[in-house]
């Protein structure tokens, strides 16, 4: 009986022919990330352990959550995360460079069919370039760091095919919503969620890794997308050695917990309602609610596709007064080249708020007052993650958080 | 350890998320008794007061979804949480607070079957639950056996550091 690309990732790391899910394994880590608003819990421990780091290379501390940190004790909490780079010599450490997903992703750090850990719950993100990627906490880390290794349940899968041509202004976003709608905010616990068919195969790695940061939402253990010619070029344009990745992909006869077909060629862009990412419905259900603002950006769509899809829309137009529009790139390397590609003067022009690359809005710091309504294309609309627990959240594509930065309420981007 | 008699003292439904849990705007410290205090507050400003005495919280499916922050099992173990009941649990807060060292019994029909103020007495090694208010017995899913020594040991930093020393005799 075949095996699935998960199971074929986690075989190999525990050293083994074969795993079926079920199975407890150990495996061995690749990448080891770690996040600054988790960090100073896994620094605390490890300093305790008092053992050396497992490996060196392999361990990327980042800080993303508190940048800019904006209060003291945010200061005092990153300064956790650069003590530790600093007293265990660590390289591969990014101080505000973009969030952490985007930066592991872009720098080549991680590859097909590896395992990669991360103390933040995004780090699904990576299963887009065909490795076993999932979130751990703190204490996990710890243990990572001591000993380069961690137990994993190898998991169920549930393979999602897409097929069709989006429509103009319906992005990957629109899929992932869509399916979260459909299975629920735990349609995937324990599982891996494994996409692919005509659409996938025909998207670029940054809407791949828009579908694969959200496995998590439906409560995924990861997301996972088999590398292929596209895989090959991204990595290629970054100048990554490329590995030998003969035989990573799901087996003909490979055991899958539930076959879940989508086409997309009719899907409408579609918006999470509060206070779930699964209350997706379609955007013409919602169209006309007014907003006080909208942020463009996070690890789920702060790519360069994103903000030049936004850019192509509020281009020669005005943001409506009273009105926020935050632009915020995923990492540096993304603000630099829409800077030079000329989206951000654009976007600025039109009265956009263009922010510093880093986590930003998806959390602390854009917090909203009692009653206040925010779109954006972020990952999490919970209910007073961005501020007052009365405030609320709508999660939507960047076309259609642009067509609603125009308008200042809900708009279908297809309208326009 | 593994056998514990408490009241249930607070009833939550599905999807609580970690987020609500210890929300990002309030994370300026991470010491226990802190995040105790601010424990679930934009859901119920009187959490962690009616956990104070120390007791069961019994909730609903997909119990700690969203965020991997360990400080929302932290908080409730602070706030007096001395085991989680849930009918189902997200991940990595299931990870997180067995490595923690906070006990959590998955239990599909614990809602139907039991309330506030009902007294539960647990088999964690089990999972057997008994509802002594209502005379009632339900089964839950108990603590997995790969997880078992290191929650023995009070979590897994205790029994990494068990592991570490043998190694080096």
């Amino acid at each position: 009986m075949g095996m699935t690309i998960t199971e074929k990732i986690l075989a190999k790391a525990s050293g083994r022919e074969s795993v079926r899910a079920g199975e407890i394994i150990t495996a061995k880590v690749d990448l080891a990330m770690i996040q600054d608003a988790l960090g100073p819990i896994v620094y605390k421990e490890f300093r305790e352990l008092g053992v050396p780091v497992w490996d060196r290379d392999k361990v990327f501390p980042v800080i993303d959550h508190s940048c800019l940190p904006g209060s003291v004790e945010n200061a005092v909490t990153i300064s956790e995360t650069v003590k530790f780079a600093r007293d265990y010599d660590i390289p591969n450490f990014y101080n505000m460079q973009g969030v952490s997903h985007q930066i592991i992703v872009e720098t080549g750090s991680v590859l097909p069919g590896q395992v990669a850990v991360g103390t933040d719950s995004h780090t699904c993100t990576y299963g887009a370039m065909g490795a076993f990627s999932t979130g751990i906490g703190s204490t996990e880390m710890c243990a990572v760091l001591a000993t380069g290794k961690l137990w994993f349940k190898v998991p169920e899968t549930i393979q999602v095919t897409v097929a069709g041509k989006l429509q103009k202004y319906v992005m990957s976003k629109d899929i992932i919503l869509k399916l979260l709608s459909m299975i629920g905010a735990n349609g995937a616990t324990y599982q891996t969620l494994e996409f692919s068919g005509e659409t996938i195969e025909d998207m670029s790695l940054e809407s791949r890794f828009t579908i694969c940061n959200m496995a998590i939402e439906a409560g995924a253990k990861n997301g996972i997308i088999k590398p292929d010619k596209k895989t090959y070029a991204y990595m290629q344009k970054q100048g990554t050695e490329i590995v030998d990745w003969n035989g990573l992909y799901s087996d003909a006869d490979a055991v899958y917990v539930r076959k879940i077909k989508m086409d997309v060629s009719d899907l409408a862009p579609q918006v999470a309602v509060p206070f779930s990412p699964a209350n997706g419905v379609d955007v013409t259900e919602v169209e006309g609610t007014k907003l006080d603002q909208i942020i463009i950006g996070a690890c789920t769509n702060g790519r360069i596709e994103d903000i030049k899809t936004a850019a192509e829309i509020i281009q020669g137009h005005k943001i409506p007064h009273a009105f926020k529009c935050f632009i915020v790139p995923a990492s540096n390397k993304v603000y630099t080249e829409a800077a030079k590609k000329g989206y951000l003067a654009a976007l600025s022009e039109a009265g956009c708020i263009i922010v510093n690359p880093g986590c930003g809005g998806c959390g602390i710091q854009m917090p909203m007052a009692v009653g206040e309504k925010c779109l954006g294309t972020h990952n999490r609309n919970f209910r007073g993650r961005m501020g007052s627990p009365e405030s609320t959240v709508f999660l939507a594509s960047p076309a259609t958080a642009a067509a609603s930065a125009l308008k200042g309420k809900i708009t279908d981007p297809r309208k326009l | 350890m593994e056998k514990l008699e408490y009241k249930i003292l607070t009833k939550l439904g599905d999807h609580i998320d970690t987020d609500v849990m210890t929300p990002g705007k309030y994370l300026t410290s991470y010491e226990p008794e802190y995040l105790g205090s601010i424990c679930l507050c934009d859901l119920d400003p009187d959490f962690s007061k009616k956990m104070q005495q120390g007791g069961i919280l019994i909730a609903g499916k997909n119990f700690g979804c969203g965020s991997s922050r360990e400080t929302a099992p932290i908080a409730l173990k602070a706030a007096g949480v001395k085991v989680v009941i849930a009918e189902e649990f997200a991940r990595i807060f299931y990870r997180n607070a067995l490595n923690i060292g906070l006990p959590c019994i998955i239990c599909t029909d614990i809602l139907e079957n039991a309330d506030v103020g009902d007294t539960l007495k647990l088999d964690l090694l089990k999972g057997d639950i008994e509802n002594k208010t209502r005379g009632l017995l339900l089964k839950g899913t108990p603590i997995p056996e790969e997880l078992l020594k290191q929650f023995q040991c009070g979590g897994l930093i205790p029994y990494l550091k068990k592991v570490l020393k043998e190694g080096e005799e």
